[in-house]
């Protein structure tokens, strides 16, 4: 072959690529980001955020604290909340979730038994400040149940028989407990 | 080395006039000219980033140079330090399985296979065939992504900027919205979990990775033609950076590098874990172990990945993907305790052999963690292919080592 014949060989490649990228969608492969959006998949995760099934009130966590624990990061703060009395309630008081520290392992939502965390969709997050700006507390993490069922429909199916199977479970053993 | 000898000084007091100066000017080059034979010339010393373009992240070439002659070169790591190995030995065995994709951030498929791989020889955990299987297709998948990159970013390096890259990204960016769509993150994936893997595969997944399949050829053929007869990139690469085989072999050079040397070293073969010994692959050496061996080792690489992954997904069965203990234990991942005694897991990574050498004792965390990067040993042996070679070929021969600097510092 002639010298040069190679590079030769190689500028017809990306002519071709770029011809063609005018008229077939392979070879445009590339997505006008804030207009055109690539559908979610449904098991991506990003942040995590906290659950609750009817009302904000209703927060499915109990405050256990193994989601703190066992995150690798350490970028979950939890403390229980207590009645006047002083008595320990099973709901938190503090939830605080660092986002500048997660790392998006999704270890806290494997790990939770009570199904309170999920990783969530929402990627559009940039803030200004690093430090309290990223420090999502309880009120801004509360997504509802819809919300949960809308981005992983599969995943909400399934929680939600585990859920409707383990409620089955305990309503039986109270008729039991009065008689 | 040696200074630039200038004329001795005119040893009278002249007074200083614009003429003088002019001919005092003339004397110094007439001087020049007589000695020029004789003249020393001195070496410069350049700090080749730690930000610069070629340095694939923030490492540091001190380079003495005569010239544009290399006379020494010293690599200066550490930039990328994250403490990986002494943070893993304070959270649970789990806890630090995140962690090691942002090892070589590239391919964390492969690094929580050598890491699940070294855990489940510690506590002796058996793995769902099922689950083998998909870890053999994600290891395979990763290393396509691995080379593909590495080499658009060596083309990168040679001054083609950033269309053989673009080429390379097009294909990768189809194997990263697979893993995307199975383990939830396109390159921080954090399947694998000890004794299986996080979740099943979805049911479009066999579907997808027959298309890649049938696919990755055509890319191939397609980033063939546009390189490896081109030129430039011959006289760029070739008989570049030449690494004999006795060498590699002595500084613990590994996977690719090693094979573009002449030396059939691979442990998909030697060792055959998971279920490596099941497939029929061949394995690639070069002749010279220069920079264009080392290229089309990647190449052939790929294509002998392909082969893997056709037969691993025709052979998947159905099952289980996790085994029960190993469920229990991602559940619960600081209940999961490792007995005493320690192991070494190592794989076959993209870049070479990646191992964990691990000590257990007993209790939910490990005792030692440490980690056998391909990249980090691999990055040795830079300054003896770059010794007497010019500065623009230290940046090619760096990009054909293949390093990641997550995984070098660690």
């Amino acid at each position: 072959m002639i010298f040069g014949g190679g590079v030769i060989k190689g500028m017809l490649v990306t002519f071709k690529n770029f011809v063609l990228s005018y008229f077939s969608k392979e070879h445009l492969t590339t997505v006008q980001y804030p207009e055109e959006r690539l559908p979610a998949k449904e098991r991506y995760r990003n942040f995590p955020f906290l659950i609750f099934d009817n009302k904000p009130e209703d927060l499915r966590c109990v405050s256990c604290d193994i989601c703190a624990k066992e995150c690798p990061p350490k970028c979950i703060t939890i403390v229980r909340d207590s009645d006047a009395s002083g008595k320990p309630l099973k709901r938190p008081k503090v939830f605080d979730i660092d986002f500048s520290i997660c790392m998006n392992c999704g270890i806290c939502e494997e790990v939770c038994p009570f199904d309170a965390i999920f990783m969530d969709h929402e990627f559009e997050l940039a803030e200004y400040g690093r430090f309290e700006d990223l420090n999502y507390h309880k009120e801004d993490l509360l997504k509802s149940a819809e919300h949960f069922a809308k981005i992983r429909p599969q995943d909400a199916a399934r929680i939600d028989a585990k859920r409707a199977e383990k409620a089955q479970k305990v309503e039986p053993a109270k008729p039991q407990s009065q008689t | 080395m040696g200074l630039l000898r200038f004329p001795p000084p005119v040893t009278a007091d002249p007074p200083f006039c614009l003429a003088d100066a002019r001919n005092d000017r003339q004397v110094a080059m007439e001087y020049e000219l007589k000695e020029s034979q004789t003249l020393e010339t001195q070496t410069l010393e350049v700090s080749l980033g730690p930000q610069h373009p070629s340095t694939h992240g923030v490492f540091r070439m001190d380079v003495v140079l005569d010239g544009e002659t290399i006379m020494k070169l010293k690599p200066v790591m550490g930039y990328l330090h994250r403490n990986h190995e002494k943070l893993a030995e304070n959270m649970s065995w789990l806890g630090s399985m995140p962690f090691t994709d942002r090892l070589d951030y590239i391919c964390s498929m492969t690094n929580n296979f050598a890491y699940a791989l070294a855990v489940e020889k510690l506590a002796n955990l058996e793995v769902p065939e099922r689950a083998q299987y998909i870890r053999v297709i994600m290891a395979e998948l990763t290393r396509l992504v691995n080379h593909t990159l590495l080499i658009g970013f060596l083309l990168n390096d040679l001054g083609a900027f950033f269309t053989p890259v673009l080429y390379a990204f097009r294909e990768r960016e189809k194997i990263l919205d697979l893993f995307e769509a199975i383990a939830g993150s396109r390159m921080m994936c954090n399947y694998f979990r000890f004794g299986g893997v996080k979740l099943d595969v979805t049911s479009d997944f066999i579907p997808r990775v027959r298309q890649i399949i049938n696919n990755y050829p055509k890319f191939l053929d397609e980033f063939e033609k546009l390189l490896s007869e081109n030129e430039i990139l011959m006289a760029r690469c070739q008989n570049v950076g030449i690494l004999p085989k006795e060498l590699a072999v002595s500084a613990g050079v590994t996977g690719p590098m090693l094979r573009a040397s002449g030396v059939p070293y691979d442990i998909r073969k030697i060792d055959g874990y998971s279920i490596y010994n099941r497939f029929k692959f061949r394995v690639p050496i070069g002749e010279k172990g220069d920079v264009y061996d080392r290229y089309y080792m990647r190449v052939l690489e790929m294509r002998e990945s392909i082969k893997i992954l056709d037969q691993a997904i025709k052979e998947i069965p159905d099952g289980e993907f996790i085994s029960k203990v190993g469920a229990q234990g991602a559940r619960t991942p600081r209940g999961f305790k490792a007995p005493k005694g320690d192991a070494y897991g190592r794989i076959e990574a993209p870049k070479g052999e990646l191992g964990f050498y691990l000590v257990s004792d007993g209790t939910p965390k490990p005792y030692r963690y440490h980690v056998r990067s391909p990249s980090f040993i691999n990055l040795t042996i830079l300054e003896d292919m770059c010794l007497g070679q010019k500065v623009a070929d230290a940046i090619v021969i760096l990009g054909s080592i293949d390093i990641v600097l997550g995984e070098v510092d660690r």
